[in-house]
């Protein structure tokens, strides 16, 4: 069933009766081309890439939990495209693009904005590496703006300009980031796949893989097993939880990141904003909204909760930035698992079991990265050689010496 | 989060800063066969439990101590801390 405005017209004036599931609801068949394990955003956006791209149907989606019940559903929402090195931007760019025409290429609203990001500049030191990474941005084909001062108080002239230790002295401005509704991503690409004949099967975990001489035959499931000519792991969070049942450790620690939204205001803020002088970043949301964030807990965490401390900065961050917001009443705050890497950047790539492939280590950068997530991983499982914008993602970067370390903070997990 | 230091008692876990995985404290040695690989996965690969952690913190705004606390990611509960100090004795590291 296609979506189109006729339609939900038509169903208006015949009493809503005519909507039908947006998938099925399947057993798990014996054995599939393709299992993909996780049915997050880039393990739905990784089905339907292999199914509409690459014309390879008998796929199935494992997710112990419900669709999109992960980190799809738990992070801020923001897309953009500006990052610095070269084995990143061009990456990120894929993915901009694609959002851009995702909601006609799926059939599905997604509620794609591109209100801007504007990443705020408060030394002259800091202007100059705005500028550096603006021109990498426009090497790589995407866009970037430096403003001054005075251009970021015709935007927003209620942020805190005149702070005396943060004065806001400009921002690169990235005008095709913004935000999207970040369910509505899972769902359209799980319906995307399903209508291609992709089985996902949920509430059916992983507890083990058969491999033999090398060889990845299949996965054991809480269904049973599963065969697999190829099975794809793609459940960053849990990726180290999920490759020790391979015998495999990972350049991954898990950590916890919170966020937060705020009691429904009147439209204030049409952007998105970070903050350069701490780490506080904020959108407002459809419904009023603010949403924002800030710093990792810091240390190794699985629970989906956060401590105290970590909130109090995140709101001293906001108060730094936007005084008007002190009386405004906090409604949630929640917690994600973030797969943080040693050079802060991902993995899409083959293991040293046949058979076997990993895509992870999305540190608290995953949410943007979905659709060029799914297309690159699709390509790989599909041709068995990584997608061009992909390359440097690989697993042994760090023996090799090949990081991509966008902070340059070395092998600290927590700090990227 | 109360870590419980040996020496001084609960402190707030605010005064700490965080390392990682205390196998951080079993350098390899740097004449070995292998060098190179041993320090590969001693750098860059990690267990990443989740459950019991045995983790080391700096205890940054009070003694500048290093310590070895055993917690649970999932709960985040603290079962047990160490002077890593003493740890580091016992597995018969600088007398």
């Amino acid at each position: 069933m296609r979506y189109s405005g006729l339609r939900v017209i038509k169903e208006a004036l015949t009493g809503h009766k005519g909507w039908r599931p947006a998938w099925r609801d399947p057993e798990p068949k014996k054995s599939y081309d393709v299992v993909i394990i996780g049915g997050g955003g880039h393990g739905l956006a990784t089905a339907y890439y292999l199914s509409k791209v690459h014309k390879i149907t008998n796929v199935a989606v494992i997710e112990k939990g419900y669709i999109g019940g992960g980190n799809v559903g738990r992070n801020t929402t923001i897309i953009r495209s500006n990052y610095l090195l070269d084995g990143n931007e061009p990456f990120y760019e894929l993915s901009l693009k694609l959002w851009e025409g995702l909601e006609q290429d799926f059939n599905y609203n997604a509620m794609v904005s591109q209100r801007g990001i504007l990443n705020l500049v408060h030394t002259d030191a800091q202007r100059d590496a705005a500028r550096r990474r603006g021109n990498a941005m426009i090497l790589n084909g995407s866009d970037a703006e430096l403003l001054d001062a005075n251009g970021v108080r015709a935007m927003y002239p209620f942020l805190n300009f005149d702070n005396a230790r943060f004065p806001i002295k400009g921002g690169l401005l990235h005008r095709r980031g913004g935000t999207v509704r970040h369910d509505a991503v899972a769902w359209g690409y799980a319906r995307g796949a399903d209508m291609r004949g992709v089985d996902i099967i949920q509430n059916c975990e992983v507890t083990g893989f058969k491999i033999e001489n090398g060889k990845c035959l299949g996965v054991e499931t809480t269904k049973g097993f599963i065969g697999a000519k190829k099975v794809a792991s793609c459940v960053a969070g849990s990726s180290s939880r999920v490759m020790e049942k391979a015998g495999m450790r990972l350049p991954i620690e898990s950590h916890v990141l919170q966020a937060f939204v705020s009691e429904g205001l009147k439209p204030v803020l049409d952007g998105v904003i970070t903050f350069g002088a701490g780490h506080f970043y904020c959108s407002q949301s459809d419904k009023g909204g603010l949403v924002f964030g800030g710093d990792l807990d810091m240390y190794n965490s699985y629970a989906q909760r956060g401590n105290l401390p970590v909130v109090e900065d995140v709101m001293e961050g906001g108060m730094a930035l936007i005084p008007a917001i002190g009386r405004v009443r906090m409604l949630r705050s929640w917690g994600g698992i973030m797969d943080m890497s040693m050079d802060g950047s991902p993995f899409i790539d083959k293991t040293h079991i046949d058979g076997l492939y990993f895509n992870g280590g999305w540190c608290y950068g995953g949410f943007k990265a979905t659709p060029a997530s799914g297309w690159c991983y699709a390509h790989l499982l599909a041709t068995d050689k990584p997608h061009e914008v992909a390359t440097a993602y690989r697993l042994d970067r760090f023996r090799t010496g090949h990081m991509i370390d966008e902070k340059g903070v070395g092998p600290n997990p927590n700090l990227h | 989060m109360i870590i419980n230091h040996p020496l001084l008692g609960p402190r707030d876990a605010q005064e700490f800063t965080y390392l990682g995985d205390a196998s951080l404290i079993d350098r390899p040695d740097w004449q070995a066969e292998d060098a190179a690989d041993q320090f590969h996965e001693y750098v860059y690969l990690r267990e990443n439990p989740a459950g019991l952690h045995k983790e080391l913190w700096f205890h940054e705004q009070g003694d500048r101590s290093w310590l070895v606390v055993t917690r649970n990611t999932v709960t985040h509960e603290i079962t047990n801390v160490e002077l890593a100090r003493d740890v580091a004795r016992a597995r018969g590291r600088s007398k």
